[in-house]
């Protein structure tokens, strides 16, 4: 009996043993994770190992991304199969660019805007509008709100308030 | 800090008063808020918070083109200092003058011919363009 109990104890000490050199799931994950991370476009990828079979998830910007991902998982020895349930991220409108209007629609625009402070000089140089000379506080608000409405690029002012 | 972070209060404030078609957009290092107002005075509430968080106006870094919602028969009120407000065969200031509206008159907005200039009519029945900035949609 005891020796019959000192080899099953053995016998399970060395299937341990035998089972611990094998490449476990969790070494091909974390072997995969470092190769997702290393790029921008995988980086958001997870991924889950389970008997040699890899689950890829998450969203990515475009195609490329989700076969780049595939790769970096089949690549890794011992991962029999992946399963790739990346999603593609819908594309994004962009905000369109702000409209810059000309120089002389623009000092058109200022010459109206400041026909009434006849002490501000306004000069415009390639969609900036820079302000001099000077100006009342109380017309300041007036004066920069009528200039605000003319699709300039910046507004500097350099006025002296009084 | 971000430039949207900087004027957050305004863009909040404009979110909060119900600012329609809000564009806020960096572009250059100057953050471009656009839209168009309810009224008058969520126009004026955004402009003291900007002068608030950037006194007089001195930072260049953000231009705020926000108008106030008025279409055609929409009242206005002339909102000079103290003077008569111009209105014009055309518009630009260098459009003969056809006619004056009286400080504090109420006219009737024809259309909106751009952001500076607007088509007005007044009691009188005089006809022309007048400088949007001296007008406030009542």
């Amino acid at each position: 009996m005891k020796l019959i109990r000192n080899f099953l104890v053995l016998f399970a000490i060395s299937s341990l043993s035998f089972l611990g050199c094998k490449p476990k799931d969790s070494d091909f994950q974390a072997k995969i994770e470092q190769s997702l991370k290393a790029s921008p476009e995988t980086q958001d990828v997870t991924v889950d190992v389970k008997d040699g079979i890899a689950t890829l998830s998450g969203e990515v910007k475009d195609n490329d991304a989700k076969e780049k991902a595939a790769r970096a998982a089949r690549d890794v020895n011992g991962i029999t199969k992946v399963e790739n349930r990346i999603t593609i991220a819908p594309a994004v409108a962009e905000a369109p660019p702000v409209q810059i209007n000309s120089d002389s629609t623009l000092s058109r625009g200022v010459k109206d805007a400041t026909k009434d402070f006849p002490t501000v000089t306004a000069n415009v140089n390639n969609g900036v509008i820079a302000l001099t000379g000077s100006i009342k506080r109380s017309d300041l608000q007036n004066l920069m709100m009528s200039l605000n409405t003319l699709k300039a690029k910046k507004i500097e002012n350099h006025l002296t308030i009084k | 800090m971000s430039l949207q972070d900087k004027y957050k209060q305004v863009i909040d404030a404009a979110n909060a008063g119900g600012v329609n078609n809000l564009q806020v957009r960096e572009q250059d290092n100057v953050l471009h808020i656009d839209g168009s107002a309810p009224d008058g005075a969520t126009k004026d509430k955004l402009w003291n918070i900007y002068n608030q968080i950037d006194p007089d106006y001195r930072a260049g870094d953000l231009l705020m083109n926000v108008d106030v919602a008025a279409s055609a028969g929409t009242k206005a009120k002339v909102t000079t200092e103290s003077t008569n407000l111009n209105i014009r065969k055309g518009p630009g200031t260098d459009q003969p003058i056809v006619g004056k509206a009286a400080h504090n008159e109420i006219v009737t907005l024809q259309s909106k011919t751009n952001d500076q200039w607007w088509l007005i009519k007044t009691d009188n029945g005089e006809e022309g363009y007048a400088y949007a900035q001296y007008l406030s949609p009542q």
